[in-house]
């Protein structure tokens, strides 16, 4: 027997969703202050109209709810999905003020796609934009890339039990640290030292390439956390392509990398503990599905005779196929040319790599590296057991940190997460044809969005239909929280519905 | 006269040799050259733009991105021209808008197979300027009313908590 959700239940949620909202709307000080350095007023006041609604709504929700009792699994999940969405309403109130985003839904749109560390934009004349919210645009990657809980975990939330179940629900189900609390702040240790050096490292580049140094730095900041985050995001309407520079492209790939790299990793790196980048399951996943991607891409762009040399066909073809089986979706090439200058294999090179993505407990998404490493550590278990006399007794094991057996339950979890992807990835490509766009088309923007990569072949922009828009959030949104929590919101509206 | 005639001919030819790709080349849009790169590719076009972001100097070169209202493309020219642009397109200033006249190049093998243009002419069609950024005072009211209710609700809470 379905039970309906109890009054209860809903003031726990609501309890827990101020908190988070609370946690959110003081990250909007940062922008404010920016505002106010810059001198931009009319951006500033968009920040405060946007801190005063969410300080408002959160502060409603916790008088309303007030309770002392700690989540469960369920509230713990809904608590996760909800907060995104949330996040994505009040994240979007002042991009839509700024009058760069046509409508609230765009604006919704984009701020989606930062939080889930997208990338994908319909803004309208970026170039124009103010400091102040081209800040908050790669400000919010930086917030969902560590994730929203997180932050309120870090800064915002004593330590209680449920704590561990909202992290579990971000789709972080890896501790770096015996305490929850200490692993998010760990998390976000990793992120600002990593922060520091990288904006420096951008910062300086852009000097030496001509850039003013307040905007060298700006735009240091703002590519750093798009990058380590793998969102995607650019403070112009060229992406990468803006800074005409090598440096900044080997720069950005290393962070990148660096950000598709599990945090865990990064503690064992820290610690000194070197061997492990080598021996662990996931880097060599990775190594070699960006070789076997880069493969088909390469093959693709000769065929097709998309650049006039072969440093060239890398310098192209590597970045744009690392930042999509990153998860970063920065361009160095404009939308149109995968389509015009690219052949369809190249682009289903890059579709491969971005349905696959990096680590778990990193900043990417999709179905990433330790479940494809897992699923083909299973077929070669199978396959021993073929060849194997049926005597033997086969046992598979592989290295993520220590020793882990493969053990049934792990293989069927990877497999239903992986299958999950598939589906979402499928669905949008469906969609995004019923809308008339080409098959090879649409499934790239499909599985860009919900891989949370934020490469584009074109069909993303401002007038796109109403429908794939929607479809694109839900895609991003889903696939940032890999599944488990968006299932969780799905069954308690079912619960409500049809319990007793 | 047969001098004279022969001066003010070769007074045109050179005219004519000097502004040649303003004179032959096509005005094209960012969209046009994207779609139909390979077409243009290595040819002499005119494409007009407001220059936004950052001038970018590199040695006796620089780079300056011009966008036409759809997109923003990679301009390659001397550092003689781009001492001519005033104003660059940011929050508050609007951009030089120029016309330039170059070869279009699909991915340039000099610029790591970007696609942009290498200048050999420019135009200032439109200087740029300043934008005076005015109070919005809808804004500001709707921040203050706020403001006013959340100071409300926390003098209420101080009241109940007493």
């Amino acid at each position: 027997m379905i039970l309906k959700p109890r009054l209860q239940d809903l003031k726990i949620i609501g309890f827990y969703l101020g908190k988070i909202i609370l946690g959110l709307a003081m990250t909007m000080v940062i922008p404010i202050l920016i505002g106010l350095c810059f001198g931009e007023i009319n951006p500033t006041l968009d920040f405060l109209i946007s801190i005063e609604i969410s300080v408002l709504l959160g502060f409603f929700l916790i008088k309303i709810c007030r309770t002392d009792k700690d989540l469960n699994w369920m509230q713990g999940m809904i608590v996760v999905s909800l907060s995104w969405v949330v996040a994505m309403v009040l994240g979007a109130i002042p991009l839509y003020l700024s009058g760069h985003w046509k409508s609230f839904l765009d604006a919704c749109f984009d701020a989606m796609s930062g939080f889930a560390t997208t990338g994908l934009t319909l803004a309208s004349n970026l170039d124009h934009i103010s400091y102040t919210h081209n800040l908050w645009r790669h400000l919010i990657m930086f917030l969902g890339g560590q994730g929203i809980v997180v932050i309120a975990l870090s800064f915002f939330v004593r330590g209680f039990s449920g704590a561990f179940k909202m992290y579990v629900g971000e789709a972080r189900d890896e501790k770096i640290m015996p305490n929850v609390i200490h692993t998010s702040r760990f998390i976000w240790l990793v992120s600002i030292v990593y922060l520091i050096l990288g904006t420096l490292a951008l910062g300086i580049t852009g000097i030496f390439n001509g850039m003013r140094p307040v905007n060298s730095f700006f735009h240091g900041a703002c590519i750093f956390m798009a990058a380590f985050d793998t969102g995607g995001f650019a403070p112009q309407s060229q992406n990468i392509l803006y800074y005409h520079s090598i440096v900044y492209e080997i720069i950005t790939v290393v962070i990148m990398i660096l950000g598709a790299l599990n945090f865990k990793l990064h503690y064992h790196l820290w610690m000194g503990n070197r061997k492990e980048i080598f021996k662990n399951i996931e880097t060599r996943t990775l190594f070699i599905t960006i070789l076997a991607a880069f493969s088909i891409v390469a093959v693709g762009l000769a065929q097709a005779g998309s650049y006039p040399s072969a440093i060239l066909l890398f310098r192209k073809g590597f970045y744009q196929l690392i930042s999509g089986h990153t998860g970063t979706g920065f361009q160095t090439i404009y939308a149109g040319q995968f389509i015009q200058d690219w052949n369809p294999l190249a682009l289903v090179g890059v579709i491969f790599a971005m349905a696959l993505g990096g680590a778990v407990c990193s900043t990417t998404g999709a179905i990433k590296m330790l479940r494809i490493g897992i699923i083909f550590k299973a077929c070669k278990e199978d396959l021993k057991r073929i060849i194997m006399p049926e005597r033997s007794i086969v046992i598979e094991k592989f290295h993520h940190i220590k020793e882990v057996f493969l053990e049934d339950k792990l293989v069927r979890s990877a497999l239903i997460i992986t299958l999950a992807y598939i589906i979402l990835y499928g669905l949008g490509a469906l969609v995004g044809m019923f809308y008339g766009n080409p098959f090879l088309e649409a499934l790239f923007e499909s599985t860009s969005a919900a891989a949370n990569v934020g490469l584009s072949c074109g069909i993303t922009q401002a007038t796109m239909p109403a429908g794939l828009k929607i479809t694109y959030i839900l895609q991003m949104w889903a696939g940032r929280l890999e599944f488990m929590s968006v299932f969780t919101i799905l069954g308690f509206l079912y619960a409500t519905i049809k319990g007793k | 006269m047969r001098i004279n005639s022969k001066l003010a001919l070769t007074i045109l030819l050179t005219v004519l040799f000097l502004y040649r790709p303003v004179c032959f080349a096509q005005e094209l849009s960012s969209n046009e050259l994207i779609k139909n790169a390979k077409q243009y590719d290595g040819q002499s076009i005119i494409y007009t733009g407001e220059v936004i972001g950052d001038v970018m100097a590199r040695g006796n070169y620089a780079w300056v991105n011009i966008n036409d209202g759809d997109n923003a493309l990679g301009v390659w020219m001397d550092i003689s021209l781009a001492k001519e642009i005033k104003f660059t397109g940011n929050y508050q200033a609007r951009g030089d808008v120029l016309e330039i006249a170059g070869i279009f190049h699909r991915a340039c093998a000099q610029h790591g197979g970007d696609l942009d243009i290498h200048v050999q002419s420019l135009r200032n069609s439109s200087p740029g300027r300043i934008v005076r950024q005015k109070l919005n005072f809808d804004k500001a009211n709707l921040s203050l009313i706020l403001l006013g209710i959340l100071f409300l609700i926390w003098i209420l809470t101080l009241f109940r908590r007493k």
